[in-house]
């Protein structure tokens, strides 16, 4: 009945008995299909192992040692230059203009959508979801100038809320489009016997719309996350400030001044990585049958 | 029923208004601000003045525009040839319902996780003719100077591009197979087709549709490669990478000339409406619409 974005189980599970018989005929298996995978396989590890075993080599001992070997000698000296060249403040920031931007924007976008669905369909609603949707293919980079102009007349050029501001906006219509889909799929009747209760559309939407449509909202908020916390243009152009950085600008800053020590900025790419996979390990099923579901049909 | 809430919900209006406020601000207004600017003179800090159409001249007058829209162009032809087959065949092996399958899927995913940055700086390491993995190996044909010749720059920007975004084509092509019906498979199977043939009869033609969503967050996403390339080369060597978005940012922001990068950001807007339109015409229909969405 609930079909959400984010439910998998009950389609594999219809799938799964056909499945057997099918493999159970006489079909060979998928030679070619598996050859690329695990080609595909090793393109993705090797460099990822690279980064993970070199970040603990010393750098007199790289030039020496097997670089697909891990280090007869770990260290974290090149972790400890990281954390001594600012890090700390770059990943702070990163994480004030992540949590700044995705939960506003999440939010905002909630109710947006939320209005979109149950307002009816009157004209000044059709025509901001129209415009919502068409806001998709307004790329962040093309516009990035008059961003650039908006955010220096307002006096807020090298200030975290500039980053903030235009991250929230570019956010929304994606989310808008998702939530409002999944808002959709809450029963009829359920928002029907809130309001016999007597309830205000405002409380249907928190106790009822918000609980039911959390799926997508933890999407939405991963993947939100997840490309401003890997922004790298907004802080280029909005800020030239060393403390305002944020961790892919420092990354890039960091790669600048120490070229040559490899081991030391393979740890400053894996730091700069840990939180979003930390995340990644936690919210995993969730993003990932989010995404395939909101994008194939 | 319908009819009975909608009446009652008109109130309901004000709700959208603080996310249409910064979607107007920050996005819509930019968008026309492109427009105006690029009949403007600016250098990025002092006043604006009004020029009419002198940035439009000197920029349709400059050999870099043909050569930007060159080079993404070739960037984006590139790296679709690379991803379309790799995601198809790789989606195709992941949906399946094994186990490991789905294991092999969470890995794939982790480059997806990894900022543009720290990709390029990853494969300028890497590939370091100095001291990156060629040398480490003593792999001859992996000590070779990938940044500094324009071909192979191009061809290592598409290697990255294609390394970190594979994996999410294919898990959009896995999406869009599981939802094949089995049956067209059961039938195809009594009728003595073997795989290769039902690849191309059934899987194929199903899954036009998500080839053309994937296709056009490949190719429209390939607009607006910035990060990696502006990381990895800067644009060079000898402007060989120097794509529309890069041509934009260096115009505007190195050169101070804000006026023909408003120019240029106008023409990647427009390149980048006329590609999706003609994706959608391929489609065939309006059902590309809502598969579009994501862009």
């Amino acid at each position: 009945m609930t079909s959400t974005v984010t439910t998998q189980p009950p389609r594999s599970d219809q799938v799964r008995p056909g499945r057997v018989r099918f493999r159970g005929v006489r079909n060979r298996p998928n030679v070619l299909g598996a050859l690329v995978s695990l080609l595909w396989l090793a393109v993705v590890v090797i460099p990822i192992y690279w980064i993970v075993i070199t970040s603990f080599v010393d750098q007199n001992d790289y030039f020496t040692h097997n670089p697909l070997l891990p280090p007869s000698s770990p260290t974290l000296d090149n972790y400890r230059l990281v954390l001594e060249n600012s890090f700390v403040q770059y990943f702070f920031n990163t994480a004030i203009v992540t949590i700044g931007a995705v939960v506003p924007a999440v939010l905002m976008s909630f109710m947006a959508a939320f209005a979109i669905v149950r307002g009816g369909g009157g004209r000044f609603l059709t025509g901001v979801n129209t415009l919502f949707l068409m806001g998709l293919a307004i790329p962040l980079q093309a516009v990035i100038i008059p961003v650039y102009l908006i955010i220096i007349r307002l006096q807020l050029y090298n200030t975290l809320v500039a980053l903030i501001l235009p991250s929230i906006a570019f956010a929304i219509p994606l989310t808008v489009l998702v939530l409002s889909n999944s808002v959709r799929d809450v029963p009829k009747e359920l928002f029907e016997s809130m309001r016999l209760d007597g309830c205000t559309e405002w409380g249907t939407m928190w106790r009822l719309a918000f609980p039911l449509t959390r799926p997508a909202i933890v999407t939405v908020t991963i993947y939100n996350g997840l490309i401003v916390w890997n922004n790298y243009l907004l802080p280029l152009i909005l800020t030239d400030r060393p403390d305002r950085r944020t961790l892919p600008l420092g990354l890039a800053a960091f790669q600048g001044q120490y070229t040559v020590n490899i081991p030391a900025v393979l740890a400053s790419v894996l730091l700069s990585t840990l939180p979003i996979l930390t995340l990644y390990v936690i919210g995993r099923r969730q993003l990932l049958s989010g995404l395939t579901a909101g994008f194939s049909k | 029923m319908g009819t009975v809430t909608s009446a009652r919900n008109a109130s309901l209006a004000w709700l959208v208004l603080p996310a249409l406020a910064f979607f107007v601000a920050f996005a819509v207004i930019p968008l026309l601000g492109i427009v105006v600017l690029s009949f403007c003179k600016w250098n990025g800090l002092g006043d604006i003045s009004f020029a009419g159409l002198d940035s439009w001249r000197a920029v349709l007058g400059n050999p870099g525009l043909p050569h930007a829209l060159w080079v993404t162009f070739l960037i984006m032809a590139l790296s679709w040839l690379v991803q379309t087959p790799a995601s198809i065949l790789i989606g195709v092996f992941i949906a399946g319902h094994q186990r490991y399958r789905a294991l092999l899927a969470v890995i794939y995913f982790v480059p997806l996780l990894l900022s543009s940055a720290a990709i390029a700086i990853t494969y300028k390491a890497l590939l370091d003719p100095n001291f990156g993995l060629g040398p480490g190996l003593h792999l001859d044909f992996l000590v070779q100077d990938w940044l500094g010749q324009g071909p192979l720059a191009v061809g290592v920007v598409v290697f990255a591009v294609s390394w970190q975004y594979v994996p999410f084509h294919s898990l959009v092509y896995q999406g869009g197979i599981r939802q094949i019906p089995k049956s067209m498979y059961e039938a195809a199977e009594l009728d003595g087709a073997g795989r290769v043939r039902q690849f191309f009869s059934i899987t194929l033609p199903q899954l036009k549709y998500t080839v053309i969503t994937s296709s056009t967050l490949m190719v429209v996403g390939s607009l607006t490669f910035f990060d990696l390339i502006w990381v990895l080369t800067a644009g060079g060597p000898a402007d060989a990478t120097r794509s529309l978005a890069l041509d934009m940012y260096i115009t505007g922001f190195r050169g101070n000339q804000m006026g023909p990068a408003s120019c240029i950001a106008v023409i990647l807007v427009l390149v980048g409406l006329a590609i999706a339109q003609v994706l959608r015409r391929l489609g065939g229909s309006d059902a590309s619409a809502s598969q579009m969405e994501g862009a």
